[in-house]
């Protein structure tokens, strides 16, 4: 393992500039951030050909660290780029990493159709329950009843479920995984990058700065340790009552299904269109040497 | 046979001939989302891209589409959008990305009348100063006006090349009324097209500073995939492309990105001229208005009054420097425009000259007659 931390550290970061980080201590972006590094070294897949898109906020960071083609886009954007760069090169893997505001709240329309249109893109979403760069505002995926710093007296909106929202959506493969799992965390993310299609991992994440702190929910320890306490197996949650799944999420694969992939199809829309070309070419020069005739 | 034999004459609308400007340019990405009076452009290219495998998207909105072809630009491939006003709005934004990241990309702007759903889809010249300011933060950019289904082609291929040559987001102003006129135009064979690429840079990864300043202002540009592995950001960067506030990188960067378009503005600026060898009255107009003003400016002279015609083709940068030369030349200048004084107010800003400016302006959903700028003409 440390051997591995060696190589993440010496192969995958950019030492030049961008060090420190702009993350709070504990912060559960560097856990998602290694588990991302040492899937794409497992994967054995070449910095050259993968791009890394972000969008804003604090995870938003993320790819100034990383030595990879990387891009920090404007905020809930990071998809339609994504989506330029992948139709362009259709050859490059592109990955898009994300937060909850930032994919669900200004991305929201970009994010479900992004899982509708399947390109070959995957998306990793970090979900913290809150804004933590601008202060500890609600977020879509805020607890009811959770105070921030735009609900003082207890939010009284509901929250989205991103995965799920991302499975309805159409997505080809939709995984959750918590910073607590990080082997599994790892593992989903290895699966979605090699998934062809849209694929999806959101992250259950901590921000005990300006989540956990005014909801009582302790530091980054004690929130990281409740994912423990609270997630489920996706196939454990299948047999459990609604009453046992109070409180609780499913972590693991949500979806995983074989449907056609868009940059792929558009390879077809080019040889017909390029087929039809030739012939409307040659119909025209045919009509031509009639008219002399 | 015609002197020029090359020269193939084609019945073409405006929007069809900025197609066909686009692909002879080498555009070989469009992302787009359906508005009138832009759509056939989405159309024919949604045909004419992948019969020489290029890629059309039809995205959720114009604020992803511009997105699109920002990506679509870093990966090495010419992009463009069309659009009209709503979505001209929604384009702002990633705009301005295109500005700081110095991304090359046209976007076609078919004016209509606004704000909001506005006047659909009478012909209006009512975002000129937005192409200008819309995007928030001080930034540099180039737009460009077109007149005829002529210029659609040409301006095009401009467009394009400044867009390259500047790494700098350029916009093309059309308005309803060139873009669905049909016109007999003679296209240039593609060998006669001058068309410029983007630099790439010759130097080992481990040496290239995606924005390193150099004699022209404007940075090699390495596409994603080519090995270079570099940085884009919407954020202020240093030469390496990093984050920066330190005061002096934050300033140099202003700089170059703004003196970039200084340098070039001899290049940039781009305005064509009738009847003004001896014209004591000129016409200052673009778009469409400028092909009325033309027609006014010859009615005048069969009239005896010495009138001539400035059409801007460069409205940003502004063309200062020949407009100053007939503002000095001319008592009079008039300019017509369908909006309530956009240009006009550039206009009396470069007027050292004393020369007297009058506004004609027009905002009902009509396009400028030939004759009420005689009027004008005449009265002046």
């Amino acid at each position: 393992m440390l051997e591995r931390a060696e190589i993440i550290r010496q192969e995958y970061l950019r030492h030049d500039k961008k060090f420190p980080h702009v993350w709070c201590p504990g912060c559960g972006n560097g856990i998602v951030m290694g588990a991302l590094l040492r899937g794409v070294h497992t994967l054995a897949l070449s910095k050259d050909e993968v791009v890394l898109a972000s969008g804003i906020g604090c995870s938003g960071r993320m790819p100034t660290y990383i030595d990879f083609n990387t891009i920090h886009t404007t905020h809930g954007r990071a998809l339609t780029f994504s989506t330029g760069i992948k139709l362009a090169k259709p050859e490059l893997t592109v990955i898009t990493v994300m937060g909850d505001g930032d994919a669900t709240a200004i991305g929201g329309n970009h994010f479900i159709h992004a899982a509708r249109r399947n390109l070959d893109i995957t998306a990793i979403i970090i979900n913290n329950s809150t804004y933590g760069m601008t202060g500890g505002q609600y977020s879509p995926t805020t607890p009811y009843g959770s105070v921030s710093t735009t609900s003082i007296y207890g939010h009284v909106e509901h929250a989205f479920s991103i995965a799920e929202l991302a499975v309805t959506a159409g997505a080809s493969f939709v995984a959750r995984g918590t910073v607590y799992h990080a082997t599994h965390l790892e593992e989903i993310i290895q699966q979605a990058i090699k998934k062809k299609g849209f694929s999806v991992v959101e992250v259950i994440s901590n921000c005990h700065v300006q989540h956990g702190r005014r909801n009582k929910l302790g530091g980054a320890v004690e929130m990281i340790n409740s994912y423990n306490e609270n997630a489920v197996t996706v196939t454990k949650a299948a047999k459990m009552s609604e009453e046992e799944l109070v409180g609780k999420f499913t972590i693991g694969v949500l979806a995983d299904i074989e449907k056609p992939i868009s940059t792929e199809q558009y390879q077809r829309v080019i040889t017909e269109a390029r087929k039809n070309a030739v012939k409307t070419a040659e119909e025209k020069e045919k009509t031509k040497v009639k008219r002399y005739e | 046979m015609p002197a020029n034999e090359q020269v193939k004459r084609v019945l073409l609308q405006g929007n069809e001939a900025i197609v066909a400007g686009a692909l002879a340019a080498g555009c070989r990405f469009y992302a787009g989302y359906p508005i009138t009076p832009a759509s056939e452009i989405s159309e024919l290219l949604s045909v004419k891209l992948p019969e020489i495998g290029g890629t059309f998207i039809q995205m959720e909105d114009e604020i992803a589409s511009m997105g699109a072809v920002i990506g679509a630009s870093l990966a090495g491939t010419k992009s463009l959008t069309a659009t009209s006003g709503p979505g001209f709005s929604l384009i702002q934004e990633n705009l301005g990305y295109a500005c700081v990241a110095e991304v090359p990309c046209v976007i076609v702007n078919v004016m209509r009348g606004g704000p909001s759903t506005g006047l659909p889809t009478s012909p209006s010249q009512g975002d000129v100063q937005m192409a200008r300011w819309g995007t928030h933060g001080d930034h540099p950019i180039i737009v460009l006006a077109v007149s005829s289904v002529a210029d659609c082609f040409s301006v095009t291929v401009k467009a394009f090349n400044l867009s390259e040559k500047y790494r700098v987001p350029v916009i093309i102003l059309s308005d309803e009324v060139v873009a669905h006129t049909r016109e007999a135009v003679a296209l240039p064979e593609s060998e006669q097209i001058r068309v410029i690429d983007r630099i790439s840079p010759d130097v080992p990864p481990e040496w290239y500073k995606p924005y390193a300043d150099n004699n022209r202002g404007v940075p090699d540009m390495a596409s994603f995939g080519d090995g270079y592995r570099h940085h884009v950001t919407g954020l202020i960067h240093d030469e390496h492309g990093y984050p920066t506030q330190n005061p002096q990188e934050v300033e140099k960067f202003y700089k170059r990105i703004h003196g970039k378009i200084s340098k070039g503005f001899q290049d940039i600026q781009v305005t064509k001229t009738y009847l003004m060898e001896d014209a004591e009255i000129c016409v200052i107009a673009y778009g469409s208005v400028a092909r009325s003003a033309l027609k006014a400016v010859r009615l005048a002279r069969e009239q005896g009054v010495k009138a001539g015609l400035v059409q801007l083709v460069t409205l940003f940068p502004f063309p200062r420097k020949s407009v100053d030369t007939y503002l000095r030349q001319c008592r009079v200048a008039i300019v017509p425009e369908m909006n309530m004084g956009q240009m006009s107010r550039e206009i009396s800003r470069v007027n050292q000259a004393n020369c007297r400016i009058v506004k004609h302006n027009r905002v009902d959903g009509h396009l400028i007659s030939p004759e009420e700028i005689l009027k004008r003409i005449v009265k002046a």
